[in-house]
């Protein structure tokens, strides 16, 4: 087979990143061990050149190898959040992982064969490509999980993730079969066609069901997010602030393609479906995370919880919604990574107490830190000026708009019981007093993630223009 | 109107942030320059925004000192301020007030003192910004955004329940301004359905005054709720009494001489252009509402035994005749109602930081604890009279302006059915009651025998004689000349009048 000028860039940023992945495992073998931080110096040139290359290639349509790889605005705008997450991660791990005395190379060469998975994901144009994809985003991510072995919480969540992301995998493989039995194709536009034609609707429909339960695994959509707080919990925090973000922008990317290209001419059928799971993942996420004491499960919630609002903005099926979800996902990422960094941050070599009770007078100890992490709660409670404002505003909008109120009316009330839960972290930072005075060391490497994403939380909530623009863009482009 | 290009609004609404990094990069340990700063900043704030009054053209019901810039292109929302004869009185109530509560945590606050200092200057830029927004986004934001300066000023430099307090007054707050952001949202998509997606208040109304009356009442909730729970409306009002009590008394003289009045300035500046026949239709109810305020806040204030609760429960009573003069929906019941935001951001103000005056001398602001204070400290004692006296309407003084303007209106009412002067004569026990708690709480602190505990009192010092001195002056200045507020408020108010169906404002 020839390769065509189109194929090769369509796949570009990708190559870079997987091939630089390659590299990396290569060049592993002759670092000695006690300066593997190397490896993640290095990763960033891996990362910075496939972002170029996203970025620079954005500006048109790209469709390869037979159009089943296609590189449009979406997935150039998920790719790059996707490596922006991506390049978050490695600062923030940079010393966590050292400082937990999990430091390998390969961690950094997984992470970004991880990310390729991600961008393969968003654009995917076939249903075997998004099966492709998904596997590369996710075995890396089995090991990641299980990176802080012999810690038997990691172990466990890599345990956990592996079986239940197997299920869900064997969940998306059935679904793809019966919408291949449906319509004889796997081809994501060309289903559009079939699906039009209204032949073998049940066997399609519930072949959408399946893909739908497959992806809503990796998104943590309610009811399939079971996996979600032991799982974040157990693995290394970089890792799970690298999967609440990361997996779910590839799960939504994937489900905006399916849904949107391939099964719009169905909507109608989708639509209730998507708004009730979307209704049922932000009451529970957020009315679980209410009880929880421990940081890092209630922040598992509350990604759970998140999910349900971009749900909604997938539900509204719209142009608006679609430009929604890509916004938020931008402004989630930046507001996540930043509060797991804030984590990661304050881990010790002991190990991490990740309990309220550590955070108690954290802005006597970090005023910095506690500064910080305000913003990322506000941020995600939605509170102006901060880009979880806009998102959630501009998810709302596309639901009032797509005829879906009432889940609007969900949406806002389960806001308001999120403020008390993440109010709860900033209680604890600046209305108590610390336990000890020690303060812990804080490095260079964290605070240039904090920096970053608190400065991208702020920008999108005080000159969104730009951003918006991005992600309307990325609507445009995106031909289905 | 643009003063020879200078955006005005726009230095007024930010001057305070300036403050913020100079604080930043002052010792932590200079403690004396920081608080200057801050007073000289929000000093200087009050002065620029004199200019206002000065520049202020009368005749005119237009929008002054109007800036208008796109902000965020694609949504229609604009970076739009000005002010008219309503916002510009609050405008300089907060400007006034600002200065005087830095100045009233002086020597109060010693903990986190550059924190405080910068949550102080960040709350006057977000409530500045509130009135003086002319797009319902920006408004939403700068109104959001008063929430996290106050929750922390509550919470972190507050009293024993801080916590409680805190949390409660943010969740409360955000939750009747979510349900306005879904309305906020429902009014942009109809204005963009009919090919004019904005935010700007003016075109707005025009696309919101042709909804039917049924959407317009929902719409019309949905804003009163965010509204109705800052004034706060009985019987939402169960969060204030926790806030007031618990925050500094820097927090409840703001709290209670601005925050309140962002939700009584809603209703006027969104509730009633906005959706005027719905304004009609819930007019007695509101006017109801208001009323059960006005009395329960006065009983519940009787059985108080903490100085600041009882302050803080007449609020419900007084905001409750602010509310009432609203949705008279008569001219003399707006102006009265707007004149009683600036008189109960005065008093109020004033008594909270008397409050404050005793309780850090004692630490204690139980009723039975003091006596005689009038011979103790005569300043403290001739100042605090004309506060009370202020408080409970006598004549000369600002309050009787207020409350005199609102019970005229509501007895003119023609929105108030089926009988106007029923609503009045009830509110009038109001001000029985007021005079009755008021009076009570004077005697027992400021009459009566000298504890001998309390013998070590000392009168007011310098600082804190200048803290009040501007606000009894103003009460004075409004209690004798009142003509001059109101010319400048008329015409702004009778241009929101000119919208209501014509059923109401017929007589007039």
């Amino acid at each position: 087979m020839q390769l065509s000028t189109n194929d090769w860039l369509s796949i570009l940023p990708v190559l870079i990143l997987s091939g630089w992945g390659m590299v990396l495992l290569i060049v592993e073998l002759f670092v000695p061990k006690e300066r593997s931080s190397l490896i993640g110096w290095l990763s960033m040139i891996g990362i910075v050149g496939a972002m170029a290359a996203s970025m620079v290639l954005s500006v048109n349509r790209f469709s390869g190898f037979s159009g089943m790889v296609v590189l449009d605005g979406m997935a150039a705008f998920v790719s790059i959040v996707g490596l922006l997450t991506t390049l978050l991660t490695v600062w923030t791990s940079l010393n966590y992982i050292r400082d937990r005395g999990i430091e390998r190379g390969e961690y950094y060469a997984l992470l970004l064969f991880s990310t390729s998975g991600i961008m393969l994901m968003a654009q995917a144009a076939n249903l075997i490509v998004v099966f492709l994809g998904l596997e590369l985003l996710s075995i890396p991510l089995y090991i990641l999980a299980g990176f802080a072995r012999p810690q038997l919480e990691s172990e466990e969540a890599a345990i956990k993730y592996f079986l239940l992301g197997a299920f869900a995998t064997g969940f998306l493989v059935y679904g793809i079969a019966l919408v291949y039995g449906a319509t004889g194709t796997t081809d994501i536009a060309r289903l559009a066609e079939a699906a039009q034609t209204g032949r073998n609707a049940t066997l399609l429909l519930v072949g959408a069901g399946l893909i739908i339960v497959g992806l809503g695994f990796k998104v943590a959509a309610v009811p399939f997010h079971m996996w979600t707080p032991d799982v974040y919990e157990g693995a290394p925090t970089p890792v799970a602030g690298f999967m609440s973000v990361g997996a779910k922008a590839a799960g939504f990317a994937a489900l905006l393609r399916v849904l949107l290209s391939g099964l719009g001419p169905v909507r109608l059928d989708w639509m209730p479906v998507l708004a009730v799971l979307s209704a049922l993942t932000m009451i529970l996420g957020n009315v679980v995370a209410l009880s929880q004491t421990n940081l890092k499960r209630m922040l598992a919630y509350s990604s759970i919880a998140h999910a349900g609002y971009i749900l909604m903005g997938l539900a509204a099926g719209t142009e608006v919604g679609l430009a929604a979800v890509l916004f938020y996902l931008l402004s989630y990422a930046f507001t996540n990574i930043g509060a797991f960094a804030v984590l990661a941050a304050l881990a010790r070599r002991e190990g991490e107490d990740q309990t309220f009770h550590q955070y108690a007078g954290l802005m006597r100890k970090h005023p910095w830190l506690a500064l910080a992490m305000a913003v990322f709660m506000f941020s995600l409670t939605g509170i102006p000026p901060t880009g979880g404002f806009f998102g959630k505003y501009y998810l709302f909008l596309a639901a009032v708009e797509g005829g879906l109120g009432w889940l609007a009316v969900i949406g806002v009330i389960t806001s308001v019981i999120s403020a008390f839960f993440y109010l709860r972290v900033i209680v604890d930072m600046t209305m108590r007093e610390p336990e000890s005075e020690t303060p812990s060391r804080i490095y260079p490497a964290v605070i240039t993630t904090l920096a970053v994403t608190v400065l991208g939380t702020l920008a999108l909530g005080v000159w969104p223009g730009p951003w918006l623009q991005m992600a309307q863009a990325g609507v445009k482009l995106f031909g289905g | 109107m643009n003063l020879s290009g200078i955006p005005l609004l726009t230095i007024i609404t930010f001057l305070p942030l300036v403050g913020v990094p100079i604080l930043l990069f002052v010792k932590r340990e200079q403690e004396e320059a920081m608080k200057r700063v801050a007073l000289g900043i929000s000093a200087l704030t009050f002065v620029v925004s004199l200019a206002l009054l000065f520049g202020f053209s009368l005749g005119t019901a237009e929008p002054q000192f109007v800036e208008k810039v796109q902000w965020v292109p694609q949504w229609g929302i604009h970076y739009f301020l000005a002010v008219d004869g309503i916002s510009l009185w609050l405008v300089l109530l907060t400007t006034l007030l600002m200065p005087i509560a830095i100045l009233s945590g002086w020597n109060a606050i010693h903990d986190r003192l550059k924190e405080y200092l910068i949550f102080m200057l960040l709350l006057e830029t977000g409530m500045i910004g509130v009135f003086v927004s002319l797009d319902l986004f920006l408004f939403y934001i700068f109104w959001e955004f008063t929430l996290v300066p106050m929750y922390f000023l509550i919470g972190i430099w507050g009293g024993p329940r801080r916590v409680y307090a805190a949390v409660k007054f943010f969740l409360y707050t955000m939750a009747g301004s979510i349900l306005m952001l879904l309305a906020i949202i429902s009014l942009w998509l109809t204005a963009q359905a009919q090919g004019n997606a904005t935010f700007a208040l003016p075109d707005l109304i025009k696309v919101a005054n042709g909804l039917s009356p049924q959407v317009q009442l929902w719409l019309f909730i949905a804003f009163a709720a965010a509204f109705a729970i800052k004034v706060p409306l009985w019987p939402l009002h169960s969060w204030l009494p926790d806030a007031h009590v618990e925050a500094p008394t820097a927090g409840s003289v703001i709290l209670a001489g601005v925050l309140l009045k962002m939700g009584t300035y809603g209703f006027v500046r969104f509730n009633l252009p906005l959706f005027p026949a719905a304004s009609v239709q819930a007019a007695p109810t509101i006017a109801i509402l208001a009323i059960v305020g006005i009395i329960y806040g006065a009983i519940v204030s009787f059985a108080q035994t903490d100085v600041k609760k009882l302050v803080a429960y007449s609020s419900v009573s007084h905001l409750g005749f602010v509310m009432l003069g609203i949705f008279s929906l008569t001219p003399q019941g707006i102006q009265g109602g707007i004149i009683q935001m600036v008189n109960h951001g005065l008093s109020t103000g004033a008594l909270f930081l008397l409050v404050g005056m005793i309780y850090e001398r004692k630490h204690t602001r139980d009723l039975g604890a003091f006596g005689g204070l009038m011979k103790l400290m005569p300043v403290y004692g001739a100042l605090s009279l004309i506060v009370v006296l202020s408080s409970m309407g006598l004549p000369g003084l600002n309050g009787f302006v207020g409350e005199f303007t609102i019970l005229l209106g509501a007895f003119g009412s023609k929105a108030l059915v089926p009988q106007a002067w029923i609503y009045a004569a009830f509110a009038s026990t109001g001000v029985i009651l007021a005079a009755v708690y008021m009076l009570w709480m004077f005697q027992r602190v400021y009459l009566g025998e000298v504890k001998p505990e309390n013998q070590d009192m000392k009168d007011l010092s310098a600082r804190e004689e200048w803290t009040l001195i501007p606000l009894v002056v103003m009460i004075f200045v409004i209690g004798l000349f009142p003509a001059p507020f109101f010319s400048v408020m008329s015409n702004s108010v009778s241009a929101i009048l000119e919208r209501l169906p014509a059923i109401v404002t017929a007589v007039h």
